[in-house]
């Protein structure tokens, strides 16, 4: 059997989406305009039919590179043939995305091409299905060219799959973030480019520091960095205490324990803020107690930094403490061991070895909760009042009456720069300053018990704490079963009933309640982008941690950026991007599935590497040295053995879809909504008991997916490599949000 | 299985390896012949992995052309070259069994499924697991999966069969007795097999030629026999076997010979074509015999340190040109420190080779 060459096949690709699909996106949704196709709607028509009908000459270029490509195939030699497809390819993905860029819906998109061409008298919408067909065609063209090369060490599906993961970084993470820094630094009417751009950013709404001398509120950006910090302190220090008493002593209820760090995953961010209020809200129970006691009124401190505070410390604290898990647990006890032969007391070995040895680990816990606060959307939204964070004011900036994209763009900017700070300088941290013995030789020694005064103050913070939580979420997850919280406590089902009635009408069942729709939606929506994340990801985490090509460093760089751009900045730069043509995909379905892969990401590389980083690399190489292909060897070898972090991949891209708020938020429509948004603006409109009803269900259908997952993955036949790879389904990656 | 292919030679002409600024393999020539086992031996760090996998197709070569069988291969791919690697850690994929293991290559090379799986038996025969197709290699010894990692290269008849280290993972006594497989199947198979090993008595017990590398380099090359009894460096001396490294100073030099002063002592000694002058000679300790002190034609020397080893003694003696360890055969009547000792010299297991 003879097979096809790839070259071929995705030269056919192009040239059916050039001649035989409809070129433009006519109404939301790429397929749109597939039904007016061969109507004689002119703009349903194909790009060669355009080219006759209407003369769009800027199709041409395409056509001459497809000419350019079939040219290799006549060719027998390999260096002729490799030249025509990357010419070819590269000729195709230039001429396609020039013309998408440069000719919009009122003819040239910049005045310096009117002034050059002059007025081009016509116009054209957004890229559609034949566009879309035509650019994956071409670039593997390209890819596929380059490979023949000699290039991505001759590699074809290498050589792809750099390609496609460059252009999707490009498409989603790059064009958006550089649309909306232009947007930040178009000038407003009447100003100079600087001068706007100073307004905007210097601006007192953003660094002012008024409320140091006691007049007015401070400026967001400290507000956040405030915030931050302050989060990042308490989570660190509650997160170590958890984590000692888990590692480090008898105590009979670790298991207990480490089942609190599953909570932030199952649960969107916001059921935390939601519970506060119920316990401290102006009709909380505390707040009701203390007025039926003594009268007194303790008004509404929860609504500010002191509570969005409280809240990110109970949300962010898990997080922290499986960071440090990691870390004590890595703890050479040999250290310990030596100190104490050296005539050290067990206070003085902690302070002056094990504490200093941990020091990267707290700091990385810091960094981490930090970004996470700063990410942080659910909790200041709910709890915020009138003490705004960066990540809320660029939603009020946008959606407020206000409706300044300009200032949403450049609070986004200095979001995506604290960000990126953080982000990198964890990295650092964690790249350069780890002490902790990783490298697989027995370390024996016997783990030293805690001194008694560290021993006290762990149990004394952690323990209540602890308490604490699981009562928050408790009263939250009561909230949906009274009437109405703080006045009437009559038991009741009413507000599942609003939310999720079912009712038998003559067709059938009828999904009467509310929240139907937006449920059905996120779960049909994160299911979709559950499998792309892990393929993407793990592709992704295959090539860094086992590839070497020219530019692998940029492309890693470029991951990374995607990796920290906080999800209200996403959120934004997506509305800013994909609102015009060439790719108007807001309010459709497939912006919020990509907004999904993009965001959680990071979950499928690390899960990929961490996986990878376990399997010898000389599987590989003896599948390559068998005469097997790289498609071959990572379908047939690496797969198989990574599978667990290929589930854990799964479950966490659908369950952070589900739970996800910060950058949706921005990018839902009537058709589309989510069930977090919808909770969201309930609890906004005052309606608490529909809202916690509805995050109720949530939690149950996220425990419910991953108990089913967890159970559905049989173990391995391994053997005894069995201690190889064991990657727990539950073993949440340490991720930025 | 019978081997149908004839066996090929291997060509490096200038190879090089670099990694950025560090040199990994400087240029090198070499030429194993066909149905020849040679060893790259050296310590690690030598660039002798790096050879092998340059071999393998595993690395890219940075300059130099690689051949085998006369086929220029530099530019191929793995999987283009015909060549087979048996992997330290043996890489067997665990998740198959020992029959798909096999079979793993004849399949990815277009072999039928049925085809392939009935060869991996003929394979598994060959290197004596018959009957053990079904077992995952989890569920076998560590002598077992180095037999089923041979039977996954040889399956596919490659002109060349590469080892890297394959005895690492081995307790002692299965090292010895798996080498000697390795080596009568090589015979029997008539196959060119190139064996990398930081283990001087492997490579003396398997090899048909062995390149001792050092520093990216080679630092000599020939036969087991020639290596050890006729070193050309102090570094190959001591790594083919324990040596004593003494200077000493050439005089009368004819082509082959020369009479070497060591201390007192003169001795004759073959070399090759060094110069008169100083010159570093080594001496293996089983060459140092002692004898009463006072004797002509030897070294005095005072015991430092004996010890009994059961078998034989061994010796740190110290004399004019330095401490010298020996071994003696014989360990009836242990001589105690302080005492005065002859050292004299065997006619073999003495080398005058170039200072270094």
């Amino acid at each position: 059997m003879k097979r096809i060459d790839p070259a071929v096949a995705w030269w056919f690709v192009a040239a059916v989406g050039l001649c035989l699909l409809p070129w433009y996106m006519v109404q939301d949704g790429f397929l749109s305009a597939l039904p007016a196709f061969g109507t004689g709607d002119p703009e349903a028509a194909s790009a060669a039919v355009q080219v006759f009908s209407r003369g769009r000459w800027w199709f041409l270029p395409m056509f001459a590179a497809l000419a350019i490509g079939a040219a290799g195939f006549l060719s027998a030699r390999r260096e002729t043939r490799a030249i025509a497809f990357i010419a070819g390819g590269a000729l195709g993905v230039a001429g396609l995305v020039l013309q998408a860029w440069f000719i919009g819906l009122r003819g040239w998109t910049y005045p310096w091409l009117v002034a050059l061409f002059g007025e081009l008298g016509d116009r054209q919408f957004g890229v559609g299905v034949g566009g879309a067909l035509a650019f994956g065609g071409f670039l593997l063209l390209l890819t596929e060219g380059l490979a023949v090369r000699g290039y991505f060490g001759g590699d074809r599906f290498v050589s792809g799959a750099v390609g496609v993961l460059t252009a999707c970084i490009a498409l989603f993470t790059i064009w958006p973030v550089a649309i909306m820094l232009g947007q930040s630094l178009t000038a407003s009417a009447d100003q100079t480019l600087l001068t706007s751009f100073l307004q905007r950013f210097a601006t007192g709404k953003n660094w002012g520091l008024a409320c140091l001398s006691g007049g007015g509120s401070c400026g967001v950006a400290w507000n956040t960095l405030a915030l931050a910090t302050a989060t990042a302190t308490s989570c660190t220090v509650l997160g170590l205490a958890f984590a000692l008493i888990t590692v480090r002593t008898g105590f009979r209820y670790k298991k207990f324990l480490r089942l609190l760090t599953i909570l932030p995953i199952i649960t969107p961010s916001f059921v935390v803020g939601l519970g506060l209020i119920l316990i401290f809200g102006r009709s909380g129970i505390v707040n009701q107690l203390v007025e039926s006691v003594t009268g007194a009124n303790m008004g509404r401190w929860i609504y500010g930094f002191g509570g969005v505070w409280l809240a990110q410390t109970f949300s962010f604290t898990p997080t922290a403490f499986l960071v440090l898990i990691g870390v004590v647990e890595g703890l050479s006890p040999t250290m310990e061991e030596a100190s104490q032969t050296l005539r050290a007391s067990r206070m003085r070995t902690f302070k002056k070895v094990t504490l200093p040895l941990m020091m990267p680990g707290l700091a990385n816990a810091f960094l981490v909760c930090f970004v996470e606060s700063l990410a942080d959307f659910g909790n200041p939204i709910i709890l915020g009042g009138s003490f705004g964070v960066l990540s809320t004011e660029i939603f009020f900036a946008v959606v407020g009456a206000q409706s300044d994209f300009g200032r949403a763009a450049t609070l986004g900017l200095i979001l995506l720069g604290f960000a990126a700070t953080t982000f990198f300088l964890q990295r650092r941290i964690v790249g350069t300053k780890s002490y902790v013995s990783m490298s697989g030789k027995g370390d024996t020694g016997l783990a030293q018990p805690l001194p008694r005064p560290v021993r006290t103050f762990a149990f004394a913070v952690a323990i209540p704490w602890s308490i604490l939580t699981v009562t928050v979420y408790l009263l939250a997850l009561m909230g949906g079963f009274v009437k109405v919280w703080g006045r009437d406590w009559t038991p009741t089902l009413s507000h599942f009933g609003r939310a999720f009635a079912i009712e038998w009408g003559p067709g059938g069942i009828i999904w009467a309640g509310g929240a139907w729709n937006s449920l059905f939606t996120t779960i049909k929506l994160a299911a979709i982008g559950a499998p792309i994340t892990a393929i993407i990801g793990l592709l992704a985490a295959w090539i860094f941690s086992r590839k070497n090509f020219a530019g692998r460093g940029i492309l890693e760089f470029a991951l990374m950026l995607t990796f920290c751009v906080p999800g209200t900045v996403i959120g934004v730069a997506y509305i800013l991007t994909y609102n015009i043509p060439p790719l108007e995909i807001t309010g459709t379905a497939t912006i919020l599935v990509i907004c999904f892969v993009f965001r959680n990401l990071p979950v499928g590389v690390r899960s990929g590497v961490a996986a990878l980083s376990q399997l010898d690399k000389s599987l590989d190489e003896a599948s390559v040295m068998l005469r097997a292909s790289s498609f071959r060897t990572l379908t047939k070898v690496v797969l198989p053995l990574i599978k667990p972090a290929i589930v854990t991949a799964l479950v966490y891209s659908f369950v952070r879809a589900m739970t996800t708020v910060s950058a949706v938020i921005f990018l839902v429509s009537a058709e589309y909504e989510m069930a977090t948004v919808f909770i969201i603006n309930r609890s906004i409109n005052g309606d608490y008991g529909l809202a916690i009803a509805y995050s109720a269900v949530l939690i149950v259908l996220m425990m419910a997916v991953i108990g089913l997952i967890q159970l559905g993955v049989g173990e391995r036949r391994l053997g005894r490599r069995k201690a190889l790879a064991p990657t727990p389904v539950l073993k949440p990656a340490q991720e930025m949000p | 299985m019978s081997q149908t292919k004839k066996a090929a030679d291997v060509v490096l002409q200038g190879v090089t390896k670099r990694y950025g600024a560090v040199t990994a393999v400087k240029p090198l020539n070499l030429h194993i012949k066909a149905g020849n086992l040679v060893t790259l031996l050296g310590p690690s760090g030598c660039g002798k992995t790096t050879l092998l996998r340059m071999i393998a197709g595993l690395e890219r070569v940075t300059e130099g052309r690689l051949l085998i069988g006369g086929r220029d291969v530099t530019d191929m791919s793995a999987g283009e070259r015909n060549v087979s690697m048996v992997f330290q850690s043996y890489a067997l994929f665990p998740h198959m069994s020992v029959r798909e293991n096999v079979a793993y290559g004849l399949i990815s090379g277009g072999v039928a499924r049925r085809e392939a799986l009935e060869k991996a038996e003929g394979a598994l025969a060959t290197v004596g697991l018959k009957g053990f197709g079904d077992r995952l290699p989890s569920e076998m010894s560590g002598g077992q999966q180095q037999r089923v990692a041979v039977a996954r290269a040889l399956v596919l008849e490659p002109d060349v069969l590469l080892f890297d280290e394959p005895l690492s993972n081995l307790d002692a006594r299965l090292r010895r007795s798996m080498r000697e497989e390795i080596r009568a199947l090589q015979q029997r198979l008539g196959l060119t097999v190139v064996y990398v090993t930081h283990d001087q008595s492997e490579a003396l017990a398997v090899s048909d030629q062995i390149v001792v590398m050092r520093n990216a380099e080679i630092a000599q090359a020939g036969s087991p026999r020639e290596l050890y009894e006729a070193p050309e460096n102090v570094f190959v001396a001591t790594f083919m076997g324990e040596a004593n490294h003494v200077k000493g100073v050439l005089r009368d030099a004819s082509p082959g010979e020369g009479m070497v002063q060591l201390g007192d002592l003169a001795i004759r000694l073959p070399h090759k074509g060094l110069s008169e002058g100083e010159v570093d000679v080594v001496i293996r300790p089983e060459a140092i015999m002692l004898t009463e002190a006072g004797a002509g034609g030897v070294l005095t020397g005072t015991v430092a340190t004996a010890t009994y080893m059961g078998a034989h003694a061994e010796y740190n003696l110290d004399t004019q040109v330095g401490r010298l360890f020996a071994i003696a055969p014989e360990a009836t009547r242990l001589r105690r420190p302080g005492e005065q000792v002859g050292v004299r010299l065997a006619d073999h297991g003495v080398f005058a080779v170039r200072a270094g």
